[in-house]
């Protein structure tokens, strides 16, 4: 089944266009990295497809009301804003602003504090943690949220290499449950390494560059076309992985 | 939590009954009480139900008014230095009272000066909402407010400025300075109602300002209708603090210093210090117009300047502790 389906997409921000005509399925299963330099229009292409942005074409989830609308797509901003110094599980427990109260409510925050691994932190005061720590109490709170689909902003930035490897893998995990995962990355090895798909914007607003699986989009001619880079690519048993090591002209 | 509300409620009512004790008729507590509830002839049930009764309602409910305004403006805007006057209905309320003053409206019948400030205060949160309207955040609503609230107070300023009769400028200090002191029962009808529409909305604003916790575009992801909710905010502030104003005249402090004293008490959720708050600012306005009656009875002492003295050794003891702990 699709959980999102964005036909035509095209956004201006004051006055300058960001995405044109971006047509984008992501289905159940997926764990879709989306990738593209900085100023690509990664974060505007997922604000605009939950409808957070004013834009032109369709999206099937902005068509929803709100409310229905956060019971179908969690959304993790990039901005890891906590305003008051809330305990760790009444943060999480946020994630459940969407659904009716219930019974369910509970199990959900358990389920996200301890795929998180935050139980230890559970009765922290969320302000006073560490960037990184706070990080993975934002992205429980999303997981709280239960949502076919989750759409994330780089939440791997600042966690440290434990973190980071075992946010993939929690993503990968729902993916593997049958949910659907949309998120933006800057490290192309752990997209590589971890993601079912990836898809690449073009710099400049033009749109998709490559949509596949990351084995045959990452290729040496895309990463110095897109990102301007060269990369070693490694074959390991436990998947391809990608380090980059210059930069070349685009 | 519970503990909290039921210790705010007991407070709120023992303040309550010592006001309607208080005051410069020597009655006895038992026998004003009495004559309140009993009525009968004389001068004190009359004391008691036309002078002390409305001005007890009127502290609690102004005082209500302010810290739930002050809570729900910390909570949208997120910052803990927000407070009602930010918004600028309170100045523009202000504005129409003294010139209802300085006209001379109020010197033909009392209810004009607090009537004049209620349609104050109603064109000012027109024309903040016209001044905020469209796509812009909480930045645009406190630019706008400020915009508002210097416009009034300069206004409010120019009028006492070249007020001719110097009683007519003296009654406009006075006024500016706040006092819940000769309010009758018809001030109470007048203020009531607008301050019942501001407790719905801003009451119902819980669940909305705990996801603004996470920022607005996570809030908005959580279905949160920001758009709304803003209406809600300015809306509500305006009916609670501008009704409150409209019979009082100005008092600060109370919407700022009450939710800080709360937050600690109330896990720092802003839903749940939105009641607490509510509960914690009547007990302190009425507190406050205690102290007035007992301090100086001799004296006219202004409601806004005991509330602005309380309000100093409050925040110094609060800089105090964020020194302590390193912090705010």
């Amino acid at each position: 089944m699709t959980l999102l389906t964005l036909d035509r997409l095209t956004v201006s921000l004051r006055g300058r266009r960001v995405l044109s005509d971006l047509s984008l399925d992501v289905r159940e299963g997926e764990f879709v990295g989306l990738l593209g330099p900085n100023g690509a229009g990664k974060t505007t292409l997922m604000r605009a497809a939950l409808g957070l942005v004013p834009f032109e074409g369709t999206s099937s989830l902005a068509a929803l009301p709100p409310r229905l609308r956060a019971r179908r797509a969690a959304w993790l901003p990039q901005a890891r804003e906590i305003a008051w110094p809330i305990s760790v599980e009444r943060l999480v427990a946020l994630g459940r602003t969407p659904h009716a109260p219930g019974p369910a409510d509970r199990a959900a925050v358990e389920a996200a504090l301890a795929r998180m691994d935050l139980g230890a932190l559970r009765h922290r005061t969320a302000t006073r943690l560490s960037g990184g720590e706070q990080a993975r109490v934002l992205i429980a709170r999303a997981l709280a949220q239960e949502t076919p689909l989750l759409v994330a902003d780089e939440p791997t930035a600042g966690l440290d290499p434990a973190h980071q490897l075992a946010a993939m893998a929690s993503f990968a995990g729902l993916a593997a449950e049958g949910r659907g995962v949309l998120v933006s990355l800057h490290d192309l090895g752990l997209a590589a390494q971890s993601c079912t798909r990836v898809v690449v914007l073009a710099p400049g607003g033009v749109g998709v560059a490559a949509d596949g699986p990351p084995e045959a989009v990452l290729t040496p001619d895309l990463l110095a076309r897109v990102f301007g880079i060269e990369a070693v690519r490694v074959e390991t048993p436990r998947g391809p992985m990608l380090q980059p090591v210059a930069v070349v002209g685009r | 939590m519970t503990r909290l509300a039921a210790a705010l409620i007991v407070l709120v009512a023992a303040l309550f009954s010592a006001s309607l004790v208080t005051g410069p008729a020597s009655i006895g507590a038992a026998e004003g009480l009495r004559a309140l509830i009993l009525g009968g002839d004389g001068p004190v049930p009359m004391v008691m139900r036309e002078i002390r009764l409305p001005r007890a309602i009127l502290g609690a409910t102004i005082g209500a008014g302010l810290g739930l305004a002050g809570a729900a403006l910390q909570g949208y805007l997120r910052n803990p230095l927000a407070e009602p006057g930010l918004i600028g209905v309170t100045g523009t309320a202000t504005l129409g009272a003294v010139l209802a003053i300085h006209g001379g409206l109020s010197a033909l019948t009392p209810l004009a000066t607090p009537a004049a400030a209620l349609i104050g205060a109603g064109l000012g949160v027109a024309l903040l909402m016209s001044l905020a309207a469209g796509q812009g955040g909480a930045l645009m609503l406190i630019l706008a407010g400020i915009a508002l609230a210097q416009l009034a107070a300069a206004l409010s300023a120019l009028v006492l400025n070249l007020s001719p009769n110097p009683y007519a400028a003296q009654e406009i200090v006075f006024w500016m300075m706040g006092s819940l002191a000769d309010r009758s029962m018809l001030h109470v009808a007048l203020a009531l109602p607008a301050m019942a529409v501001g407790w719905v909305l801003l009451l119902t604003t819980g669940r909305a300002l705990d996801a603004l916790t996470l920022g607005e575009d996570a809030a908005a992801g959580m279905g949160v209708n920001l758009a709304r909710l803003r209406w809600q905010i300015v809306l509500g502030t305006a009916a609670a603090v501008g009704g409150g104003a409209a019979v009082a005249g100005g008092i600060g402090f109370v919407g700022l210093v009450v939710p800080h004293l709360l937050r600690p008490l109330t896990g720092a959720r802003p839903a749940a210090l939105l009641w607490s708050s509510a509960l914690g600012g009547a007990a302190l306005l009425l507190a406050a117009d205690i102290a007035v009656r007992v301090t100086f009875p001799e004296r006219d002492l202004k409601l806004g300047v005991v509330t602005a003295l309380i309000g100093v050794p409050l925040f110094l003891h609060m800089l105090a502790r964020a020194r302590r702990e390193g912090g705010p």
